[in-house]
């Protein structure tokens, strides 16, 4: 570590990774992280059994009942552990997006990805029939095939932000309605169980779910570390990357690769979760005061949105449970809406 | 946000001007000929939907079933099932594509359609509530919460997007609508996940289908359709003036505010009804305007009418596609998505704001 170039500026210099980092974003990181660890305590002292703050402690140090040990560590960590990997997934995917498309409405959600992944899925359990490996590779199929179809049809002399937007709402409507088709056709049990995932969901995951998702962030996260010095670039449009040596189309689509591949991550263990990938990069951004989109920041407020509207899902209409994604969906409409507002009072 | 969406507006002032005279009829009489035309074609495909369905009725059969009724099986499917789905299909088609247009007109706003602003959503939400508060079962009675639902929504998606200076741009509408949608899909989905029953009936009717709809469905929503059609072809007239943007519609002496509150009152008319009877159907009300405003230009005494013939000849059609196409029909909501999705792309691709 070396360096104080300005007050509140510090340069952290990792091997041949360097970043700046700002006080206030060690601070907001630093909040969002206590807010992850309150919040997953919680999560795991709450459900059917209550288990008192004392002997959660003791199940962690191994000293527990072995009921206790079960249902903490078997039952409730995975599924906490997946809410902080796969927000931080979806956070830093978010950031990718709307950093490319140099808008806040650029994310995996609006451009059809999570129809498409959906689309797979279905096709696969409903259609095709399958186990659990063949489920998350039509979702990851779906997913990514929607991500190009939509990138291409947004293509004229590069991708534009609006375009790619709009156009990926379209391609969302006929996916929706293809889904929609699918599950009239299936069988009423089969249709619940689909919608339920559809609307993706944290329910019924186990440390089996947590060992792929971990080892596929932990190999895009630093991916993403090499390429976020020419992200940067790119936020400050095309003429001055290019103008900066950055080869700025083949840049672009790499990222969105990276992008696409941390969404799907998420997807195919849990289903389509919408909103925290389109919210995490503005509200770090907000609170960060920063003038771009952060990658750290977005990744901790992922985390914290995920886990927090997972909590919520399981809580609200106790004892019966929603899916997560029912939860953020909602939120995310009255996100939209709040930043549409607040977009028309600035202008 | 907006500033260079502006060539995606519909013509205002300067540009129509120019445009007044476009399309592919200009003469008075082409058009009245043209008009004449599509409706004939409107009643050969109206006709023919009665002889074509998924079990096979003899061309015999269905004639005698309809010249002289009988209570047999053929002739109950005939009269009883084919005619008002047919009717219906008229009926619910006109509603949609004029809402449509409408919408498009009030907002300037070639993309706006009942489905994309989020109107349906909040007919669907209503309807869903109003199966699992109050109970209510039989399809005439949902329409009542259809209403309410679709003029909230409607109101609601254009306060949202017309806030701040810019106003209403195509982008800030749709988006409204998509968020309102989103926010409503998530209580919807809360409400029918912990409830199998209501889940069961909602899924046959969210996708939007006319399958099974008897006469008692249209005549329930039937006189609703036409003061929506009475009142959206009065304000006709006034809706060119509005076209030409606020300002100049005032000076003109359009009294702007009445015009809006008019038009929203036969929007929500025409789409709760529509949606109580059909099920939430996207893309008509974007296609269809689209088309007439191809054929006659801008004038909307022009394109209401022609909007109001194509829609339910699209509608016709999609319903025979779905019903042939595959094996247990698909519902016509289905078939529309899948032919007014890739106009909504083709718009966004050829509109020349280089921004966008």
């Amino acid at each position: 570590m070396t360096a104080v170039a300005e007050p509140g500026r510090r340069t952290v210099r990792v091997g041949r990774v360097s970043w700046v980092v700002h006080r206030r974003e060690l601070v907001v990181v630093g909040a969002l992280v206590a807010v992850v660890v309150g919040v997953g305590a919680f999560a795991l002292t709450q459900g059917e059994y209550r288990i008192p703050l004392d002997k959660l402690l003791a199940a962690f140090t191994g000293t527990g009942s072995e009921s206790v040990l079960r249902i903490v560590l078997e039952w409730r960590l995975p599924r906490v552990v997946i809410a902080v990997i796969g927000g931080i997934a979806l956070g830093l995917s978010g950031a990718i997006f709307q950093s490319i498309t140099r808008n806040p409405l650029g994310s995996p959600d609006i451009i059809g990805f999570n129809s498409g992944a959906f689309t797979g899925a279905l096709i696969v359990t409903l259609v095709v029939g399958g186990n659990y490996a063949a489920t998350v590779s039509g979702a990851l199929i779906g997913g990514l095939a929607t991500a190009l179809v939509v990138y291409l049809l947004a293509w004229s002399r590069g991708v534009q932000g609006f375009r790619l937007i709009v156009i990926g709402i379209a391609i969302s409507a006929v996916l929706n309605a293809f889904n929609d088709y699918l599950q009239l056709r299936a069988d009423l049990n089969a249709a619940i169980a689909a919608a339920s995932w559809g609307m993706g969901s944290l329910a019924d995951l186990g440390w089996q779910d947590v060992v792929p998702m971990t080892i596929a962030v932990a190999v895009l996260v630093p991916l993403l570390a090499l390429m976020s010095r020419r992200l940067g670039m790119l936020e400050f449009g095309d003429d001055i990357a290019s103008a900066l040596g950055i080869p700025v189309e083949r840049a672009r689509l790499l990222l969105l690769v990276l992008g696409v591949a941390l969404t799907a991550t998420v997807t195919a263990v849990a289903g389509p979760i919408i909103f925290v990938a389109l919210a995490a990069p503005q509200l770090a951004r907000r609170l960060t005061k920063s003038a771009g989109i952060t990658l750290v920041p977005s990744a901790a407020m992922g985390a914290a949105l995920l886990l927090v509207s997972d909590v919520v899902a399981q809580r609200i209409i106790a004892p019966a449970a929603l899916p997560v994604g029912a939860v953020t969906v909602t939120l995310g409409g009255i996100y939209l809406i709040a930043l549409l507002i607040t977009q028309a009072g600035k202008r | 946000m907006s500033a260079d969406l502006d060539s995606l507006r519909l013509p205002t002032a300067a540009a129509r001007a120019r445009e007044a005279s476009t399309g592919i009829a200009r003469s008075t009489a082409s058009r009245w000929l043209l008009l004449v035309a599509a409706l004939v074609v409107l009643a050969t495909i109206a006709v023919g939907s009665l002889f074509i369905g998924s079990g096979t009725i003899s061309a015999a059969e269905v004639w005698r079933a309809l010249s002289q009724g009988g209570d047999d099986t053929n002739a109950i499917l005939v009269t009883g099932f084919r005619l008002p789905r047919m009717l219906l299909a008229i009926g619910v088609g006109a509603a949609l594509g004029l809402a449509g247009a409408m919408m498009q007109a009030v907002t300037r706003n070639p993309l706006a359609d009942p489905g994309i602003l989020g109107v349906n959503a909040g007919a669907y939400i209503a309807v869903v509530l109003a199966v699992a508060i109050a109970g209510t079962a039989d399809l005439s009675s949902y329409v009542w919460w259809s209403f309410a639902g679709a003029g909230l929504a409607s109101v609601i998606v254009y306060v949202i997007g017309s806030r701040g200076r810019a106003g209403a741009t195509p982008v800030r509408l749709v988006l409204a609508g998509v968020a309102l949608s989103a926010a409503l899909q998530g209580v919807t989905f809360a409400i029918t996940i912990r409830n199998p029953d209501i889940f069961d009936k909602i899924r046959f009717w969210q996708a939007g289908s006319l399958q099974n709809r008897q006469m008692d469905v249209f005549l329930g929503v039937l006189p609703f359709l036409i003061v929506g059609v009475v009142l959206a072809l009065v304000v006709s007239r006034s809706l060119n003036a509005v076209a030409l943007g606020d300002d100049l519609a005032t000076s003109l002496g359009t009294k702007v505010l009445r015009t809006r509150v008019l038009s929203v009152v036969a929007i929500t008319l025409l789409c709760g009804s529509a949606t109580a009877a059909a099920g939430p159907i996207a893309f008509l009300g974007l296609m269809s305007p689209y088309l007439a405003r191809a054929i006659v230009g801008p004038d909307q005494r022009w394109v209401l009418p022609f909007t109001m013939v194509f829609a339910p000849i699209i509608f016709l059609l999609s319903d025979l596609v779905g019903r042939v196409a595959v094996p247990g029909e698909m519902p016509v909501g289905i078939v529309t998505a899948f032919v007014g999705a890739p106009l909504l792309i083709v718009l966004i691709r050829r509109s020349k704001a280089q921004g966008l």
